[in-house]
């Protein structure tokens, strides 16, 4: 048992936040009462092994996927590796490009395996996986810029849907990008694959060497970042209408590639005010309808 | 590769961090070498202001005892009261701590506010631009030029219209200015057909790249005022520089009542009234605030039918600053002598009077809608409760001023809350703390969510890495009873 993790329901008595070192969830399960206590006892249990489980292989997740034939020990690791190695051979990337969608999987199998739950999802600082029965769906907020806690628009998703994943990624959130994306979002069929994916094309939608970007490389910011000497995004200047495009078209094709390959099943990409949506259901899947900001109380 | 980094032992992660930096958790941050604990909750601790406000991490004297928050010397702010996440509960912390025996329930959340602002005051003499001039940050509006007070300028900034009633740059523009404003950051404001001032709370402002020092004590003519008693008798004429009105004591009404003779000195400028004059020379960094650096520039021949030989002047500035003594030679012309020591005293005393010129910003907000939800199930109670002072209100632990009339419309000076108390959210709106404490017993009679209310005790048990600050000083302890202020 770990001293460090905090764990308590919030205050609207249905959902469950857990939080330790750099994670921080958000759990909620819908079904029997005594369904969901028996969900969220189990969720805890395996919470609290999930840090100190990963640290354990730190330097090994911190390294670029490669196909050297090592498999980690624990089971979230597996999970990252798996997530990230379609993109190995095209593209730096090391497991920790899929460590919150990894997490957030995890946990909700933790959850899942043992009770019937008619929905469930864990929410791991916006990267999503969540469970649905028959005739269930989930609507799901999508936030613009991370660093900002409002929604720009909401997408359903229903149980006969593939995807069970849902992850975020831009420069402006707490992971580095090396990328201008506001944000991408991408629904996959699962969270590992779609933070994997979200790194992914959110690094695509740029504009090298542009002046208004400013950069530096990920070490000067952080000594240990997998990302050694790249050069991550700090600063996003205004940019003319036409750099915007070009740079989400760079992102849109690389988006479009993985929708193909069925890596992901759709994605939203968000930059300065503008939005593209790719996927095989895409345009029905993600609509841009704003919803009103429910992060906070207004005055 | 030498550099500053410390290894954060918070977790098992082990991050390594820079200087200025926050580890993985965006938690645990580098503050000069010390490992700190940021964003979270703000606790403040009612104990002598130790100069370090932060208290580190598991300092080694400090061992976690279970009791860091031990009663009502502590007071829980909304700083850090939401989480960072898109889906939480209002009013987080309800929080009840038992003060002379009485229950003391405070009610700690973070609100948005789309209806607020920052009142600006720029201590300074110079024109800054004419009343209603658009005020532009990040080349957007952001605010306009409001009345001159005595010795400043007020700008007005932000407000509802300008967040949310122009373009999105717009918004973004007024949101960024007042956060940085409100959490002590500097920020550049220009004015339209005016000047352009680098504003921060509690900073000197500098304006068209100068800085101010000391505000005058007041106008040359009110100078001369103020000054004219101690000056009778020890010297025959003083002129008081000064940008806007420059003085002139024997010809002034209060050289004038203390039967001060004429001296025959010849200013320039354009006389106003008696002893009044304008533009004695053009606006500047010295003497007064003009561009003069010989005072007798702004002095024509003495008249030769009035003035005589040994008569003594003093020529001194609004500030003090600056100060020449004179005597009249055989030809009547002003030779600068050392400063007798019976004068020396009444410049200083102008120096004295000079305060520090500062911008100090008030965050201005209305609380008037459902973040009275957040406290109370019938929100117009706690809008009678403000008003009849049974529940006080603070902003992170700082005293604030509630607007007489309907709404909970509030000031609270920035620069009395903790660092960094302020958010945003991108309507845009900036996310204030904001803090209610009442009588556990008022608080069910208001309909309160008596079921949420904590004890003190439990907020440091429950959860990790409260921050911990000393209450300042200067602010009136949240819980403490009208009667026992002094």
């Amino acid at each position: 048992m770990n001293y460090r993790a905090q764990i308590r329901m919030l205050p609207d008595k249905r959902r469950l936040h857990m939080h330790d070192g750099p994670i921080d969830v958000i759990v909620e399960a819908f079904g029997e009462v005594s369904e969901i206590a028996l969900a969220y006892r189990a969720v805890a249990a395996r919470f609290v092994e999930v840090l100190d489980e990963l640290c354990g292989e730190l330097e090994f997740l911190r390294r670029p996927a490669c196909e050297d034939g090592h498999i980690p020990s624990g089971a979230i690791a597996r999970r990252m590796l798996a997530a990230v190695r379609p993109y190995a051979s095209q593209t730096f990337i090391t497991p920790m490009a899929a460590v919150a969608g990894a997490v957030a999987e995890e946990l909700l199998e933790a959850m899942i395996s043992t009770t019937s739950l008619s929905r469930a999802y864990v929410n791991d600082g916006g990267d999503i996986a969540f469970h649905l029965q028959p005739r269930k769906m989930f609507v799901v907020g999508m936030v613009e810029r991370p660093d900002r806690a409002s929604l720009f628009g909401t997408t359903t998703i229903k149980f006969g849907d593939p995807m069970r994943g849902i992850a975020t990624s831009g420069w402006r959130g707490r992971s580095f990008s090396l990328g201008i994306a506001d944000a991408v979002t991408v629904l996959a069929d699962t969270a590992a694959m779609a933070d994997a994916a979200a790194t992914v094309v959110a690094n695509a939608v740029d504009l090298p060497g542009h002046p208004r970007v400013g950069r530096i490389p990920a070490c000067e910011l952080a000594p240990d970042s997998d990302l050694g000497k790249r050069l991550v995004t700090q600063s996003v200047g205004v940019l003319a209408p036409n750099e915007v495009r070009n740079a989400l078209v760079a992102g849109v094709r690389v988006a479009e590639s993985l929708c193909s390959s069925g890596l992901i099943r759709a994605a939203a990409l968000s930059l300065q005010g503008e939005t593209r949506v790719i996927g095989a259901e895409g345009c029905s899947q993600l609509v841009d309808i704003p919803v009103l900001d429910r992060s906070l109380i207004h005055a | 590769m030498a550099d500053d980094a410390i290894r954060c032992d918070a977790c098992p992660v082990l991050c390594y961090i820079k200087p200025g930096r926050t580890g993985s958790c965006d938690r645990y941050a580098n503050a000069d070498g010390q490992l700190v604990r940021i964003d979270p909750h703000v606790v403040l601790e009612r104990a002598v202001s130790r100069g370090d406000t932060v208290v580190a991490f598991l300092e080694k004297s400090r061992e976690w005892d279970g009791a860091l928050v031990s009663g009502e010397e502590t007071f829980v702010t909304a700083i850090g009261a939401g989480t960072t996440y898109p889906d939480y509960k209002p009013a987080p912390f309800i929080i009840s701590s038992e003060v002379a025996g009485v229950d003391m329930v405070t009610v700690v959340t973070e609100g948005i506010f789309s209806y607020c602002g920052v009142k600006l005051k720029i201590d300074t003499d110079r024109h800054l631009g004419a009343e209603c001039s658009t005020v532009r940050a990040q080349g957007e509006a952001v605010g306009h030029v409001t009345t001159n007070e005595y010795g400043s300028q007020m700008l007005s900034l932000g407000g509802v219209r300008h967040l949310t009633g122009g373009s999105r740059h717009e918004g973004t523009a007024t949101c960024d200015t007042l956060l940085n404003l409100c959490n002590g950051k500097a920020v550049e404001l220009i004015i339209e057909n005016g000047a352009t001032i680098i504003a921060q709370a509690n900073k000197a402002p500098i304006v068209d790249g100068v800085q101010e020092e000391r505000m005058r004590v007041g106008c040359g003519s009110a100078t001369i005022g103020m000054f004219a008693k101690q000056w009778f008798g020890k010297v025959d004429e003083v002129v008081v520089v000064d940008d806007h009105i420059t003085g002139v004591l024997s010809e002034h009404q209060a050289g004038k009542l203390l039967g001060v003779p004429e001296s025959g000195i010849a200013m320039k400028g354009r006389r106003s009234t008696p002893g009044r004059y304008f533009r004695v020379a053009e606006p500047g960094t010295s003497w007064g605030g003009t561009n003069i650096v010989d005072p007798l520039s702004i002095l024509g021949p003495f008249d030769r039918e009035v003035a005589r030989p040994g008569l003594r002047l003093l020529m001194v500035s609004t500030t003090g600053e600056h100060y020449a003594y004179f005597e009249l030679d055989d030809t009547l012309y002003p030779v600068e002598k050392e400063l007798p020591a019976a004068l020396r005293e009444s410049v200083a005393r102008i120096r004295e009077n000079c305060e520090p010129a500062l911008c100090t910003a008030l965050f201005m907000g209305g609380a008037g809608g459902s973040l009275r939800a957040g406290v109370t199930e019938n929100p117009v109670k706690l809008t009678h409760s403000v008003r009849d002072a049974l529940t006080r209100v603070t902003c992170g632990g700082a005293p604030v001023y509630v607007w007489p009339g309907g709404g909970i419309t509030i000031m609270a000076d920035v620069s009395r809350m903790p660092e960094n108390a302020f958010g945003y959210v991108p309507t845009p709106a900036l996310v204030a703390p904001i803090e209610f404490t009442l009588k556990l017993s008022d608080y069910a009679t208001l309909g309160g969510y008596m079921d949420h209310v904590r004890p003190l005790s439990s907020i440091n048990r429950d959860e990790e890495g409260r921050r911990r600050l000393a209450a300042r000083p200067d602010n009136p302890w949240p819980l403490a009873s009208e009667k026992s202020e002094k």
